[in-house]
């Protein structure tokens, strides 16, 4: 048997399937965190729980209106993603001229709301939602036996993410928005209501933690504490990719997941860790992130 | 043997004296300190073990009290509770203030060992009395055992040794060993890899992951490729959770393996569901279904609460009862004479079979070994487990001869 | 003296100020010494601890303009060395044990400064943050922090060989007096010419760069200094409660003590004594009352109103009101 570091060949290219679908995963989560930032310049510390939000809604959706995953898929961001612009309207602009440290702290006491409210109501204990029928079951690659469900959320992670770095990169809408995060007065000078932009991209971002939360669903029991340890690991993933940067944080994400699922392997106790020597690394060497421009 | 239930017997009859002699000294009538009895509850009331003992055992210790009519001998009895949060520094803060400000007599519940042992070296210091029902260490009454505390509910040792024994009778004598990198994982596998091997089983490899963890697919992985036939899983709570829904996912018990939990709890399970767990096989300290005691108790619970109880709930009804009933019959609330004279009486009831306290603080009682049903099988939401046998008080736990703790003879 | 003829009215002012100065101090250097006779003292000793933490974190926060998503990883490196050394040497007395707790934090502060001060705002928050999370990694594996169990039964000993610290009124005078040194070193960093320099660099960088200061070695101090008394605080609360757990070293306890200075009033000397008093009480309150449960939601709240409307905090507004009505 080829074997790659101690490792049969069969086992590490299984490894490095998984981690690709945990990369996919922390690319979406990451991508939603570098669109906030890059227009509103704020450290979305209250990811984490609308992703869980997602989720739960996806499961109180189920549960209490029959409404199906497919639904779920399409409805829940949009749901939670307006109570991101709700949240935008309210709250986050009156500290938009603000240091953006302020950003921060608000969006981590949203969290402890969210999360503390949530566990009042539903315990921690968290409930599993039923994987949808289309996609249960698995197939055999040859090197691994691999779950339908995983394969789509790789899919779906992917599909979006590459939607979102089009529409951004590539069209007009993304263009304005790029406009607005580089000079946003002068933007409000040829008549974009830059304002509008704003409340729109949050939410936007939002629903992207949303959909997360959605695809979750299915893969892990559906608990309120279920994003805040997520959350600082994809922090992590956009510092290194360079914050504000939506390729840098797509491409850092599914490298993460690699990174990480090889430790896995190399050094199991490690693996919650490596992403931060990673980050300590590129930060020491590359001060704006790998895909970031200097300030 | 012959010299074990000897020993047993001299210490009972130099206890019945010293109960003897103390109420001699405190004659006939009552003597309650400050004519309340008070009771403080300590658990984690919004975090991690919520779910497991939080505001359900808080409910309970209060089913508890009321049953008891709410007072002791004429004198009232007061319960007050604080989350600690899962925090050694709050908790035990908050028992030193219950001491030094609330005259507490009993401290229940404990939930997260780094609390409960916390709380134990306080309440040594302060000569009080504790009854922990939620945490799992084995250690709590080993090497951290106290004169002033008494573990209710489960240890790991019964857990670990009743599962793994049973599973490799079985015929599941090649293990891989899922571990939770911190003190608690990796105490549970050792515990599992001495049975394993004692009973002809072998361990035949394993993987230490980072506590918590979320995604567990790579390691499953692993567990898959090392063909063993059980996967043990030494960890708890969320990360056994992910472990299991994630190894139903990948076909694990498909491919002719099968999981061993370790610390599993009702309300795991039925987060979980039945489709991830069925045919999983565990051991626990008491079922609400257990029998026609227990199902009349759960369903007064289940009234209150709308939740069936977990063992670790039940257990804090038990010890309340057990404690409100000793101090009726010593007439006092002093917490040494207390403590003894808990040990004096057989611990019978819903809750516990043959039950009785050891002088290293642990109350040993019946362990059941059960088998999570199939979603077929179950009959409703809460129709989780099936009992398939009974481990013996004295065999489930660890024995005494094996002890560190230091108020044990050795 | 001769001299006192000479003082400009600006001095004088300066100096009245400083008299009105000494004089709260010495108001509140009484009440502490008498408050342990009205308030329970294991409670006042962990505000005291918390409080201490919170100035050193608001050193570098409120007058070095760096906000560290990290210094837990100090609270908890004092503790865990700290108690360590207690628990392992009976022979050794707690004082010398603290201090090793802080020279660890000390070491560790430099080791963290030297990779983080280069990175300014966010950057700088995440770096912390990283260097933190690889600590609790170390706590967790390292084979003498008793993990997930914490570090328990830590002897408080006897002061010098001499003072027994089981008592609490001994304990409490012992931890009083660390926190008093511990806040004059802060006190007297912040009104030197150093902290003088410290801020201009928070005011504007660039500007004091081409003044010829050497801006990384002025926050190098800083960060140092921050992670010394914050290892001191984390000492001096593992001899207190006899104990070192995991909690400390959670990147929970560094958003805490951000809540704490922030509440209390970032940039000011007392708000972070006010806001670690607040919170140490609410959550000692709450967790006892009926409301229990919802600790994290009301400190979430906390946060948030904080954040909309009383960015000064309550110290900082309690100032602005001084200095609109007395002036």
């Amino acid at each position: 048997m080829t074997m790659i570091f101690g490792v049969p060949l069969m086992v590490f290219m299984g490894q490095l399937m998984l981690g690709l679908i945990n990369g996919a995963f922390y690319a979406l989560l990451s991508l939603g965190l570098a669109v906030i930032f890059g227009l509103l310049k704020i450290v979305n510390f209250a990811h984490g729980a609308q992703y869980m939000l997602g989720a739960f809604a996806a499961l109180l959706g189920l549960q209490y209106l029959g409404i199906n995953y497919w639904v779920a898929l399409l409805l829940v961001p949009l749901v939670v993603g307006g109570l991101g612009m709700v949240i935008e309207r309210l709250i986050l602009r009156r500290i938009a001229h603000l240091d953006h440290l302020y950003g921060l702290l608000l969006t981590f006491g949203l969290a402890l709301i969210f999360e503390g409210s949530l566990i009042n109501f539903f315990g921690v204990s968290g409930s599993s939602y039923p994987t949808p029928a289309l996609l249960e079951g698995g197939m055999n690659l040859g090197f691994m036996f691999l779950p339908t469900y995983r394969a789509w959320v790789l899919v779906a992670a992917l599909v979006v993410c590459l939607g979102t770095w089009f529409v951004i990169e590539r069209t007009r809408l993304g263009a304005y928005l790029r406009a607005g995060t580089e000079n946003p007065a002068l933007m409000q000078a040829f008549g974009v209501n830059v304002p509008l932009l704003i409340t729109l991209t949050y939410g936007f971002g939002v629903a992207l933690a949303a959909f997360a939360g959605v695809l979750a669903a299915p893969l892990y029991p559906v608990s309120p504490t279920m994003g805040s340890s997520l959350l600082i690991v994809v922090f992590a993933v956009v510092v290194i990719g360079g914050m504000g940067s939506i390729l840098g944080a797509i491409l850092t994400g599914l490298a993460m997941g690699l990174i990480e699922g090889l430790t896995k392997v190399y050094y199991p106790e490690a693996a919650n860790t490596v992403i931060f020597l990673v980050m300590i690394l590129v930060l020491l060497l590359r001060p704006a992130g790998l895909f970031g421009k200097e300030a | 043997m012959t010299f074990n239930s000897m020993t047993f017997n001299k210490k009972t009859l130099a206890s019945s004296i010293a109960l003897a002699a103390t109420l001699m000294a405190t004659g006939a009538q009552a003597q309650m300190s400050d004519n309340e009895v008070r009771i403080g509850y300590l658990a984690d009331l919004s975090g991690t073990y919520r779910d497991l003992a939080g505001p359900g055992g808080l409910e309970a210790l209060k089913m508890a009290v009321e049953d008891f009519g709410g007072e002791v001998n004429g004198v009232p009895i007061d319960v007050f509770s604080a989350d600690d949060r899962n925090s050694a520094d709050v908790g035990a803060t908050t028992v030193r203030s219950w001491f030094d400000q609330e005259n507490v007599d009993l401290v229940a519940g404990m939930v997260a060992s780094s609390v409960t042992i916390a709380v134990t070296n306080v309440l040594e210091e302060n000569n009080g009395l504790g009854i922990v029902s939620g945490s799992a260490a084995s250690s709590i009454t080993n090497e951290h055992c106290t004169p002033n505390h008494i573990h209710w509910v489960y240890d790991t040792y019964p857990l670990a040794n009743g599962t793994a024994k049973a599973v490799v009778e079985q015929g599941g004598d090649t293990w891989f060993m899922l571990t939770a990198d911190y003190a608690f994982g990796h105490a549970l596998e050792a515990d599992v890899t001495k049975v394993v091997e004692e009973n002809g089983g072998e361990v035949v490899g394993g993987v230490r992951h980072p506590f918590p963890t979320s995604d567990f697919s790579s390691y499953i992985l692993q567990a898959q490729g090392s063909g063993a036939d059980i996967v043990g899983l030494a960890n708890a709570g969320s990360d056994t959770v992910n472990a299991i829904t994630t190894a139903s996912q990948f076909g694990l018990t498909q491919s002719g393996q099968q999981l061993a939990g370790l610390l599993i709890f009702l309300n795991d399970v039925h987060a979980m569901g039945l489709e991830d767990t069925q045919n999983l096989l565990l051991t626990t300290g008491w079922y609400w279904n257990m029998d026609d005691q227990a199902r009349a108790w759960s369903d007064r619970y289940f009234d209150r609460v709308g939740k069936r109880p977990t063992m670790v709930q039940a257990g804090v009804y038990s010890s309340t009862m057990h404690y409100l009933e000793t101090v009726a019959e010593a007439g006092t609330d002093d917490p040494e004479t207390i403590r003894a004279a808990m040990a004096e009486r057989p611990v019978e009831d819903f809750f516990s079979r043959n039950g009785h306290i050891r002088e290293d603080g642990r109350m040993v009682h019946d362990m059941y070994l059960a088998r999570v049903k199939t979603p077929e099988e179950s009959q409703g939401e809460w129709d989780l487990y099936e009992i398939l046998a009974t481990i013996p008080a004295e065999e489930a736990y660890r024995p005494l001869s094996e002890s560190q703790c230091d108020l044990v003879n050795n | 003296m001769a001299t006192t003829q000479q003082l400009t009215p600006a001095m004088q002012r300066q100096r009245s100020a400083r008299l009105r100065r000494n004089t709260l101090y010495l108001v509140l250097i009484v009440l502490g010494l008498l408050a342990p006779l009205a308030i329970y003292p294991v409670f006042l000793m962990k505000v005291l601890c918390f409080a201490l933490f919170a100035c050193a974190f608001n050193l570098l926060l409120g007058y070095a303009g760096l906000l560290s998503f990290g210094h837990a990883a100090f609270l908890a490196t004092g503790g865990y060395f700290t108690g360590i050394m207690l628990a392992s040497y009976p022979g050794l007395t707690p004082e010398v044990g603290i201090l090793i707790g802080t020279l660890a934090a000390v070491v560790l502060g430099t080791f963290f400064g030297v990779l983080a001060i280069r990175r300014q705002g966010i950057y700088f928050a995440m770096v912390t943050l990283a260097l933190a999370q690889m600590v609790f990694f170390f706590f967790v594996q390292a084979p003498f922090t008793g993990g997930e169990d914490g570090l328990h039964g830590v002897p408080r000993g006897e002061l010098f060989g001499l003072i027994s610290l089981s008592d609490n009124l001994n304990m409490y005078y012992f931890v009083f007096a660390v926190f008093v040194i511990g806040f004059a070193i802060i006190q007297r960093a912040v009104h030197s010419p150093y902290g003088q320099v410290l801020k201009a660099i928070r005011e504007n960088e660039p500007r004091a760069v081409s003044l010829g200061y050497n801006v990384d070695a002025y926050k190098l101090v800083a960060f140092v200094l921050s992670a010394g008394l914050a290892g001191l605080a984390g000492s001096t609360k593992t001899v207190v409660f006899q104990l070192a757990s995991l909690t400390d070293a959670h990147w929970h306890m560094s958003g805490e003590v951000i809540l704490m200075t922030l509440l209390g009033g970032v940039g000011t000397l007392f708000g972070p004594v006010v806001g670690a008093g607040l919170v140490v009480s609410l959550q000692t309150q709450l967790a006892q009352s009926p409301l229990g449960n919802w600790v994290s939601v009301i400190l979430g709240l906390i946060f948030v109103v904080c954040v909309l409307s009383f960015r000064s905090g309550i110290v900082g507004e309690i100032q602005k009101m001084v200095r609109k009505n007395f002036k």
